[in-house]
Formats: C-alpha cells, sequence, structure tokens
C-alpha cells in the first residue's frame, strides 16, 4: 500500500466526515436545548442539497444564489418542524418527541419524493472539477469547499456558544429550562432557534456534500444515522466531539472501504459505533459531569 | 407590591394551594412557613408564571401578571430563585452570574451590569475567587449564594427566595438569613421567603404567613408566630408540655 493511495483515503474520509460530523452537530444543538434527539435531522441535510439542485435546475438560479437559498429555505424548514410538530407536543416526554421527529423525518422524505420524483441529482461543482494533485494524491476543490466551510462553520458556532450572551442562553436552556425562564430567558423562543440553526448547519452540510455525492429524496436516512453515530462517537451533547467524531467515522470508513472492502463501508460506521458503545458509553469525549458529590 | 388574591393551584387532580390570599408590601421581608408539601413551592412558581394558577390573581404592584410569561415577569422587576438553586451547573460561575442579566444585555447596559456584578461579587466574595469554576463544583452554599447572586443580576426590585437553607448545615443556612436582611439592606429588595425551617425564616422576616395542606391558616408580626403556640408545636420542633 502506498502512501498516495493513503493520501487519498485520507482525503476523502475527512470530506466525508466533515458532512458526518456536522449533521452530529445539528444533533447536538437540538439535544442540548431540548433534550432531543431530532431524527429528521438527516432530512435538512438532504433539504439543503435537493433544494439547491431545484432551485438551480427549475428555477434557473445560478449556483451562489441556489446555495444560499437552499439553506435559507431548509433553516425556515427547520423552524416549521418546531412550530407544528414539536411545539403543539408541549408537555409531552422527550423520548415522544422523538418519535414525533421520526415521523417529521418520514413526512418530509415523502414530500420531497413525491414533488421531485426518486431520481438522483447532481449539484454542480463550487468551483469546477480540475483535481489538485499533491503527493501523488488527488482532491477536487469541492474537497477544500467541504473542509473549508466545515471548519468556518465550527468555529463560528463555538464563538456563538461560548462568547455570546444568546449562545449561552441556548446552553441554560439545556442544563435547567425552568431556571433559564426565571433568568428571564425565553425558553419557547430559544427552543425555536435551536431547529432553525441545526437545520441551517445540517442544510450547509448537504450542500457542500451533494456536488461529490449525488443528492436524492432518501440521503437523508443514511446521513442522519451517521451522524447520530458520529454524536454518540464523540460524546452526546458535546459539539466539538460531535465534529471529531464525523471525522473519526469519516475516515475510518474511507480506510475500511480502501483497504477491506467498499461493500463494507456502512458496517464498519455501524461495528465502531457498537463496539465504543460498549466499551465506552459516554463516548470518546462525553461530558464528565460536573456535580458534586 | 405583591398581592395573590384567592390563589388556586392544581398539579394535575391534586388540589395544591386552596384559595391563598397574601400581599407584600414594599421594602418588607415576609417569610411562607409550612411543612413539606403544604403548596409553597407551588405558590412561588406559580407568582413567578412557570405554573398557571387555576383560580385568582396575582398583582405585581397593581398590575396583573397572573398569566404572564416568566422571562416577562423577570423584566418587571420580580426574581425568583428557585428550590434546590437550579444553577446552570456545567457553567462557570461568572457565566451564570452575566445570564442573570440577560433581560438587560445590551451594550448601553455593559457598564451597569459590569457594576451589578462587581456588587454581587462584593457581597459574596467566595464567587469571586471562583468565578471560573464549574458552578457544579461550588458547595451547596456557595451554590446558594451563586443562584441569590444570578437573581441579583436581572436588577429585580423584589426576590422571590425559596428554601433557601435546604439541605445546608445548620451556620451556612444562618449565613445565608444573615445574607437576606442584607439584600434588603444593600439592594434595597422586598423579599418573599419559602422555608420549611421555620424559626431561621421568621427571625429574618418582618411578618410571616403560615400554609397547612394548601391554605393559609394563620399569618401576623414574626415575633407574634414565634411565640404562638400551634406553629411553635407544630413548626419550631418545641414540645407544648415542656413549654
Amino acid at each position: 500500500m502506498d502512501t498516495a493511495s493513503l493520501l487519498q483515503y485520507l482525503v476523502s474520509g475527512l470530506t466525508v466526515g466533515s458532512t458526518y460530523g456536522l449533521t452530529a452537530l445539528g444533533f447536538t444543538i437540538i439535544f442540548n436545548t431540548t433534550g432531543i434527539i431530532n431524527f429528521a435531522q438527516g432530512e435538512f441535510v438532504m433539504l439543503g442539497g435537493m433544494l439547491a439542485v431545484i432551485l438551480g435546475q427549475a428555477l434557473g438560479l445560478p449556483l451562489v444564489p441556489a446555495v444560499l437559498g437552499a439553506v435559507a429555505l431548509t433553516t425556515l424548514a427547520g423552524g416549521l418542524v418546531e412550530r407544528l410538530a414539536i411545539r403543539p407536543a408541549r408537555g409531552a416526554s422527550p423520548i415522544q418527541l422523538v418519535i414525533v421527529t421520526i415521523g417529521v423525518s418520514i413526512l418530509i422524505r415523502g414530500l420531497v419524493m413525491l414533488l421531485w420524483g426518486k431520481d438522483t441529482f447532481a449539484l454542480p461543482h463550487f468551483s469546477g472539477m480540475r483535481p489538485i494533485l499533491f503527493a501523488g494524491a488527488a482532491m477536487l476543490p469541492q474537497s477544500l469547499w467541504v473542509l473549508a466551510v466545515t471548519l468556518t462553520l465550527l468555529a463560528a458556532l463555538r464563538a456563538f456558544f461560548t462568547a455570546t450572551i444568546h449562545g449561552k442562553a441556548m446552553l441554560a436552556c439545556s442544563h435547567d429550562p425552568g431556571a433559564a425562564a426565571l433568568v428571564g430567558v425565553n425558553v419557547r423562543r430559544m427552543v425555536l432557534a435551536s431547529f432553525m440553526l441545526s437545520a441551517l448547519v445540517g442544510a450547509v452540510g448537504g450542500v457542500i456534500l451533494a456536488p461529490l455525492t449525488m443528492t436524492a429524496y432518501d440521503v437523508g436516512i443514511l446521513l442522519g444515522l451517521k451522524g447520530f453515530a458520529a454524536c454518540i462517537l464523540g460524546g452526546l451533547g458535546n459539539p466539538f466531539g460531535a465534529a471529531a467524531g464525523g471525522l473519526i467515522l469519516g475516515v475510518l470508513e474511507a480506510f475500511g472501504a480502501g483497504l477491506v472492502s467498499s461493500a463494507y463501508k456502512d458496517a464498519i460506521t455501524f461495528i465502531i459505533l457498537l463496539a465504543l458503545l460498549f466499551a465506552r458509553p459516554t463516548g470518546l469525549f462525553g461530558a464528565r459531569s460536573a456535580d458534586r458529590v | 407590591m405583591l398581592t395573590l388574591r384567592n390563589i388556586d393551584i392544581h398539579h394535575g387532580r391534586i388540589h395544591a394551594v386552596k384559595r391563598a390570599s397574601l400581599h407584600v408590601r414594599p421594602g418588607e421581608i415576609v417569610a411562607l412557613i409550612g411543612g413539606n408539601g403544604a403548596g409553597k413551592t407551588s405558590t412561588l412558581t406559580t407568582i413567578s408564571g412557570l405554573h398557571r394558577p387555576s383560580g385568582g390573581e396575582i398583582l405585581l404592584d397593581g398590575r396583573d401578571i397572573t398569566r404572564a410569561a416568566p422571562d416577562a415577569i423577570v423584566r418587571l422587576g420580580l426574581s425568583h430563585v428557585p428550590e434546590g438553586r437550579k444553577v446552570f451547573k456545567p457553567m462557570r460561575v461568572e457565566d451564570n452570574l452575566n445570564l442573570g442579566a440577560y433581560h438587560r444585555w445590551r451594550r448601553r447596559e455593559r457598564a451597569r451590569i459590569a457594576e451589578d456584578l462587581d456588587a454581587v461579587y462584593a457581597m459574596f466574595p467566595v464567587l469571586l475567587s471562583r468565578r471560573a469554576q464549574a458552578a457544579g463544583t461550588l458547595s451547596g452554599g456557595e451554590q446558594q449564594m451563586l443562584a441569590i447572586g444570578r437573581a441579583l443580576m436581572a436588577r429585580p426590585r423584589m426576590l422571590l427566595l425559596d428554601e433557601p437553607s435546604m439541605g445546608l448545615a445548620p451556620q451556612v443556612s444562618r449565613e445565608i438569613f444573615r445574607h437576606v436582611r442584607e439584600l434588603r439592606e444593600r439592594f434595597g429588595l422586598t423579599v418573599l421567603v419559602v422555608e420549611q425551617n421555620a424559626r431561621l425564616a421568621l427571625r429574618a422576616a418582618d411578618r410571616g404567613y403560615v400554609l397547612e395542606t394548601g391554605r393559609i391558616i394563620l399569618q401576623g408580626p414574626s415575633e407574634e408566630l414565634l411565640e404562638n403556640r400551634d406553629v411553635q408545636r407544630a413548626y419550631l420542633g418545641r414540645d407544648l408540655d415542656a413549654g
């Protein structure tokens, strides 16, 4: 095995892993604010890619407005999910709400299928398809886009949650919604904001990956599961664990596909997840409890 | 300042508080005492908007807040230090305090918020020395101080305190109650405090109400309640025969 192919696996692993990481981040944002695992997160990723394709093809929009429009529309869809499905079920337990999100994901997938069919679509690459060669490995410019956008988004979210009062208030809702309300946080508005923010993060992930992997109405299922696995791998509730979990998962998957067989690509993800859950149920970077005992 | 008229509170089918009326005048410290499950905490969570009463009305400065949302009530100047402190445990002490000022977090308020932070640190110096620690690593007494400090950061005119002595050693409880008097002196606050430790609460308060299975059965100046034989028997742990 030469270093060039190993490098190649690493690059493609990091690229796909970025999307897993962004999906995982979406799970984390909603989980941290509400305690809900939003199983419609994969659909946000799908919507990002699909809406960009549709805005580009059906409406003839140039790439940039199509991409931005898709992210904006998905963010809006995230808000609608909260307003129409989560908020009316107020008082339901997190488990019941998780079931609601599964229903929502089936609904979104079904709507997209009815409207635009079961075809697979491709989004144009953002800056051409001429590979960048280095050390014998080839890298598509889109991979650079994926990595750069992911890192930028991560840095922005980190700044939001650690340096702004609204980010801290969002975290406060996760630690104790009652106490957050008592310091004057409008908890309902925060929940809405968390759905919109994680839809945005998911859509960005979907839109940057779509040129590389193609997109269809049902890509959200597997992306959602992989993102969830990344989340658990990194330690549920830890945003940076989630992103790291995504990258690790992507890289392992790429090496597995390259060195073993691409037929086992998806199996590898879930074998790793199972093994980790047996060995370390809190995940690699699972939050240690800050409680005094 | 605060008036409750004929408040009924239900938790599902349980009638937790029955037609309770009480009032707190500006600058007063009022204690609401009673045993476990008497409805004390329900009364406070209903005042602060976390729970809706099934009947009656609540007035703050003559304004009806019966159905107002918790964040709106905070903005009107009423802050609630909840039972069990409810600090944001994984977050730093200073972040907890700053979140207390969430409702008035605007650029032109920055200087005043910084002043208030200094005032809280002046009152509770231990919080200053632990400002960068996770709130969950504080002791129970320190967490209680943090919860009070967080409520002060909202610049309230009135404070609701729920069981500030819960789970604390006797001398720590006494310290917390010294701070309750200090809240009025330093910040000019009006206080409604709910306590199981009736003696401690009544010694700090001007007046008191006794809540028993959801009904207010007695009220009066603190000294009178401390002398009252029924109160002594039920809440002060004094043996009547010996008295």
